[in-house]
């Protein structure tokens, strides 16, 4: 587990590093600022209403069809890295697993899960 | 004392932050200057000359914009989500460092941070990290541009995300392994671009996606959505979202060089692994900078399109053809 130190160590020094700069830079800014400034940005007219409106339920499913199809990309990889020691029993067992995998986005393609427009 | 630094782990240690705090700083030249190389190389396609005021050939322009963007203004729209806005900027430039804990830079163990025997995992975990930013700073900004632009941020990157993580696969099955040295290794006789011709193409449009860069940079298209995520951000926390960007780049690059361009491998002795690699990672990245300022930008349903219907079941072919050919080629 020694080599993941590093990794951490890292992560460390990145978020004080991005901290660090935006902490002191904003210390030193000057701040002018009032209420027309203050308000959310729309080409310079008044804002109409709140940012916190419904999206398209499109974005929704994506997400979960993302989900669905990386979980099942997850099992790829032990996979491919100890294909060589698996053989043919390896080879066949991802074949079909892959066509599971491929009769669930025929499925998506049919029910127009797909379409933007 | 004397004591202390003879302890293997305290050297170890030492050892470690020292190259962390050295790419560090190399990254922050290296994004400087390749933004001022963006700049005059789109200068010179759009027949101009670029930056060319500050210094001999407008050479610490990249030093003048940090000043510049140190010292600016900071302000936050008054219903802003102030912690999740505070956040989003820092999250934009952790994941694309920390990737560059694991990518072998060159032939010996002291170039390389650690060799985590899942580097190629870290990299898709902190590559899948790098969305975070974007939707939490476009959704806490309280602003419609900035929320359209990272909701259609997240959906682009997740997409893409996707036939990225299959495209890897062909190559883990040539290499056997997730570690990013036993990869490079693997490739002293053959780059893996000859056998993954076509995991290599799908690699570089997702890599185009994943960093938000034109043709795909659908999240800031500043025709239709002002800046997209960051439209209200300013001062340095738009700056980091800049240098994110920038890092994000390079290091996907990285990643592109050490999986299918053979890393550090290349003629003459192994002292020039170095050499090899940066060599490498700037053809690449000039050629991002070609394809942003050639191509014009894809419409959303395109760009969805592209990778749910093509690169996806590209990425998936691209599986089942290396799996039968290394079997068939290990079996005859």
């Amino acid at each position: 587990m020694r080599e993941y130190l590093p990794v951490l160590m890292f992560l460390a020094v990145a978020i004080a590093f991005a901290a660090g700069t935006i902490g002191l830079s904003s210390i030193i800014v000057p701040r002018r600022s009032n209420a027309r400034k203050m308000s959310a940005y729309e080409c310079g007219v008044e804002p109409v209403g709140n940012a916190r409106a419904r999206f398209s339920v499109k974005f929704y499913l994506v997400a979960v069809l993302f989900i669905l199809f990386d979980i099942e990309a997850v099992f790829l990889y032990p996979w491919a890295v100890t294909f060589r020691q698996l053989g043919l029993v390896g080879l066949i067992e991802m074949m079909v697993f892959i066509v599971i995998l491929l009769i669930g986005y025929l499925y998506l393609l049919k029910k127009r899960a797909l379409e933007w427009d | 004392m004397t004591q202390i630094w003879s302890n293997p782990d305290v050297q170890f240690v030492v050892w470690a932050l020292v190259k962390i705090v050295v790419i560090l700083f190399a990254m922050l030249g290296v994004v400087s200057y390749l933004i001022y190389a963006e700049r005059k190389i789109a200068g010179h396609i759009q027949a101009r000359t670029g930056p060319n005021r500050v210094g001999p050939l407008g050479l610490f322009q990249p030093i003048a914009d940090v000043l510049k963007l140190f010292f600016k203004e900071e302000f936050m729209p008054a219903e802003a989500n102030k912690v999740i806005f505070h956040i989003a900027p820092i999250l934009a430039v952790v994941p694309a460092l920390v990737t560059f804990s694991v990518v072998p830079f060159g032939p010996s163990p002291a170039l390389v941070v650690t060799d985590v025997n899942v580097g190629l995992l870290l990299f898709l975990a902190m590559s899948s990290l790098g969305v975070y930013a974007i939707t939490l700073g476009g959704w806490s900004s309280n602003n419609k541009y900035a929320l359209l632009g990272g909701m259609r941020s997240s959906a682009q990157m997740i997409s893409y995300e996707l036939a990225m993580g299959l495209s890897t696969i062909g190559v883990l099955i040539l290499a056997g392994s997730l570690s990013l040295s036993s990869i490079v290794a693997a490739q002293s006789h053959w780059w893996f671009v000859v056998f993954q011709p076509l995991a290599f193409i799908i690699f570089m449009l997702t890599a185009f996606a994943e960093t938000n860069r034109a043709p795909f940079d659908l999240p800031e298209a500043e025709a239709e959505l002002v800046a997209g995520f960051h439209t209200e951000y300013s001062s340095m926390k738009f700056g980091m979202f800049f240098l994110g960007e920038f890092m994000n780049v390079i290091a996907i690059c990285a990643i592109a060089v050490t999986l299918f361009l053979g890393g550090w491998n290349g003629p003459g002795p192994p002292g020039l692994g170095m050499l090899w690699f940066v060599l490498k990672l700037s053809v690449l990245l000039f050629c991002f900078i070609w394809v942003r300022w050639t191509f014009p930008r894809l419409r959303y349903d395109q760009l969805m399109n592209l990778g749910w219907k093509v690169l996806l079941p590209a990425a998936l072919l691209n599986i089942v053809l290396t799996a039968v050919a290394v079997y068939w080629g290990s079996h005859r």
